[in-house]
């Protein structure tokens, strides 16, 4: 290596731009050792400019090795990104066979591919596009699922009871511990966090009142139809989108069963099932909690019991009842349409089990929401 | 009962899957839909099945429009590449699946059931599931399941494709014993042209979304209807000529019969490797050409031989039986001339 390059001459580089053609004069020896200064020379100028034709003199180029043809390359790269081309000129017959060979034919091969981002108006609008029709997804959904659920409601016999409680205990049972866990600590959190700003207005006997309160009327549900949707809305659409890429719901269609009524049905029955208990069982313990922090403050037990008996109605736990089971009806809802809506490919499913989840507690949200406002106007 | 999907044009964004598409499957027989990937006869396939919508055109059965009855009122048995057997359920509630579907009587289930999996070869399998049995074991159940109700049209989408060889050659074969033996009207899609060739009745040849021809496997052997045909049933050796007055003249000087008696222009010459004769004396003047040995392949139940043609430089694989072979002595490097018994000529604005 080293004796050759003693007696070939370094390399020369001339670049001259003119009305977005740029000429490139290689003379010499193009190796490893000159490849960074005919970069710098060559190709980064090139990406700035980006000119609309790219001439490569070489007739006076001694020598070239892979560095040069991978100079070439990137110099080609450059010009069909802009939809220019590159041209040699004083290209030997090896030389010639060389870079034919090396260099690939299609200028339009996918990495060469420009891929220009989207105007904005255009992105707006294709946006616009994709979220619209999710929403007529989600609707038809809904209507698919009311007709089914129309279906079952006349045909009790024919719903599949054990693959009910099948999935009630996957849902439910199992989601006990975790449940279970964050109900205590959430009350525990709460207690605490309202110990100090209330004891400043010596109104520390309130946490009893303000903690059931909250659980209740709200954070019970939403932490409940929250844990539901990482577990099982997640699940219902990894289940359904695994079904989806084997082909195992067209196979349920050819031999003569709507999906939708055999597998979302009884997952939408199960959640309607066991959310309501599970927010039960979730308040319970946020409540268990609370008791635990206003015990170690100094407070008894019956206090807590006597405050917060007075202070929740009737209305308001079944208020909080109610929406576990809308949040229920969203989240296994959802999380059957997005593994139907699954597409084919590996990473299909994952996909469909994240846009599940996300969906189901966005949406879960939105609902808490709207029926805050029908509550306080109903003055529930 | 006889198929017809009627002038089928089907298009995924912008790319179209089919284009006006015909396809005929008579009542009893069994049908090849024939094509590379990405031509469109799976989503034919899926069409007839219901699973997935045509833009225009209409599926008939026994000439009644079914094109808006949804999948699971047509009553067609799907047979899926993958299988796609439910995972959850033993052999024989799989089998029995559309049964119960339709509320059968449980001693019909089980009668049913167990006369399938006999038809299949795998009866007393009933209590495994699907993860337990072989490939080709599973896909003979999705075809019994596929059977279970009875259907009066059955849709086959390469349903050996994931199989290996042996398997393949041995599943075809039964396939085609079952197919005489229960006579649905089936319609099946493969990418193998062996397949097609050896299994069925007639066979549609598919490219790009379009039908290149329809007919019996004998037909489209031995008469394509042009160069893509010819191509896709079999290896095929490509010699550019000219026609003048009528006259065949290849690039490298012979001469060949212009038995499709097309027009003067350029052409295309096709020869497939057994329509090639090897001889070591050279023939008459303009007839063959002379070439050299590259490569004997001594495998197989003929040999093949790969031939540089001297004059243009191109390769051409001929296939010989052994004997003339053993006769010929043939060893890398020596030259010979090769002669073409048959040869079908396409002008080449046509090309593949």
């Amino acid at each position: 290596m080293s004796q050759q390059s003693e007696n070939a001459q370094p390399l020369k580089v001339d670049v001259s731009e003119s009305s977005g053609a740029m000429t490139i004069n290689l003379a010499g020896r193009l190796d490893a050792a000159a490849l960074p200064d005919a970069w710098t020379r060559t190709v980064v100028p090139a990406a700035k400019s980006h000119p609309a034709r790219i001439l490569l003199e070489v007739k006076n180029l001694d020598f070239f090795d892979g560095s040069g043809l991978g100079l070439f390359a990137e110099l080609r790269r450059i010009a069909a990104t802009s939809g220019g081309t590159l041209e040699f000129s004083g290209l030997d017959k090896d030389q010639k066979r060389l870079v034919d060979m090396s260099l690939l034919k299609d200028p339009a091969a996918p990495m060469l591919e420009n891929k220009k981002p989207a105007s904005l108006p255009a992105f707006v609008g294709l946006m616009a596009w994709t979220i619209l029709k999710d929403q007529y997804q989600l609707i038809a959904y809904v209507g698919e699922l009311s007709l089914a659920f129309l279906w079952a409601l006349t045909h009790p016999h024919r719903l599949r009871k054990r693959e009910i409680l099948i999935i009630a205990e996957k849902a439910g049972v199992n989601a006990l511990p975790v449940i279970s866990l964050l109900g205590l600590l959430v009350g525990m959190i709460l207690a605490y966090q309202m110990a100090d700003p209330l004891r400043r207005y010596a109104a520390e006997s309130l946490i009893p009142t303000i903690v059931s309160f909250a659980l209740i009327r709200e954070l019970g549900p939403l932490i409940t139809a929250i844990i539901i949707a990482g577990r099982s809305g997640s699940a219902f659409a990894a289940e359904i989108g695994t079904m989806k890429v084997t082909e195992e719901l067209a196979a349920l269609k050819t031999l003569g069963l709507e999906p939708v009524r055999f597998l979302a049905v009884p997952r939408v029955l199960a959640a309607l099932l066991v959310t309501p208990l599970l927010t039960l069982y979730n308040l319970l313990l946020g409540l268990v909690g609370a008791c635990l922090v206003m015990v170690s403050m100094g407070y008894s037990v019956t206090y807590f019991v006597k405050t917060v008996n007075e202070s929740i109605k009737l209305h308001d736990f079944l208020g909080g009842i109610f929406k576990s089971l809308v949040f229920a009806l969203i989240i296994a809802g959802v999380g059957c349409l997005r593994g139907q809506q699954t597409k084919s490919g590996p990473g299909a499913v994952g996909d469909s089990t994240t846009r599940a989840v996300v969906a189901g507690i966005v949406l879960t949200i939105v609902a808490d929401a709207i029926i805050g406002v029908i509550y306080y106007y109903l003055g529930i | 009962m006889s198929i017809l999907a009627r002038n089928i044009t089907k298009k995924f964004g912008s790319f179209t899957a089919l284009d006006d598409v015909t396809v005929e499957a008579p009542s009893g027989k069994l049908v090849a839909l024939l094509g590379p990937s990405g031509s469109g006869k799976t989503t034919l396939l899926r069409i007839i099945a219901g699973l997935e919508h045509a833009d225009a055109g209409q599926v008939l059965f026994e000439g009644e429009d079914a094109t808006d009855r949804s999948a699971r009122h047509r009553n067609v048995g799907f047979v899926f590449q993958h299988y796609a057997l439910f995972r959850h359920m033993t052999i024989f509630e799989n089998v029995a699946f559309s049964l119960r579907v339709r509320k059968k009587p449980r001693d019909e289930v089980n009668a049913r059931v167990h006369e399938l999996l006999k038809l299949v070869q795998l009866d007393g399998l009933g209590k495994r599931y699907p993860a337990q049995l072989s490939g080709g074991q599973r896909q003979r159940i999705a075809l019994a399941r596929a059977l279970a109700a009875q259907p009066k049209v059955l849709l086959l989408d390469e349903p050996f494709g994931a199989l290996d060889a042996k398997v393949r050659k041995e599943l075809r074969r039964w396939l085609r014993k079952l197919h005489d033996e229960i006579h649905v009207t089936s319609l099946f899609v493969t990418h193998d042209q062996e397949e097609a060739l050896e299994v069925s009745d007639e066979i549609v040849i598919f490219n790009k979304g379009k039908v290149e021809q329809t007919g019996t496997p004998d037909e489209v052997y031995n008469k394509p209807a042009n160069p893509f045909v010819l191509g896709f049933l079999g290896h095929v050796n490509i010699f550019h000529g000219r026609i003048t007055g009528g006259q065949a003249t290849l690039a490298d000087g012979s001469q060949v019969k212009n038995a499709g008696g097309v027009s003067d222009g350029n052409i295309a010459a096709y020869v497939r490797p057994h329509e090639i004769d090897l001889t070591l004396e050279a023939p008459a003047e303009g007839v063959g050409t002379e070439a050299t040995v590259l490569w004997v392949h001594r495998a197989g139940a003929t040999i093949k031989v790969e031939l540089e043609v001297e004059k243009t430089k191109e390769l051409l694989v001929a296939e010989l039986p052994r004997e003339k072979y053993a006769e010929l002595r043939l060893e890398r490097g020596v030259k010979v001339w090769a002669v073409a018994r048959d040869v079908r000529i396409f002008s080449s604005d046509y090309q593949i």
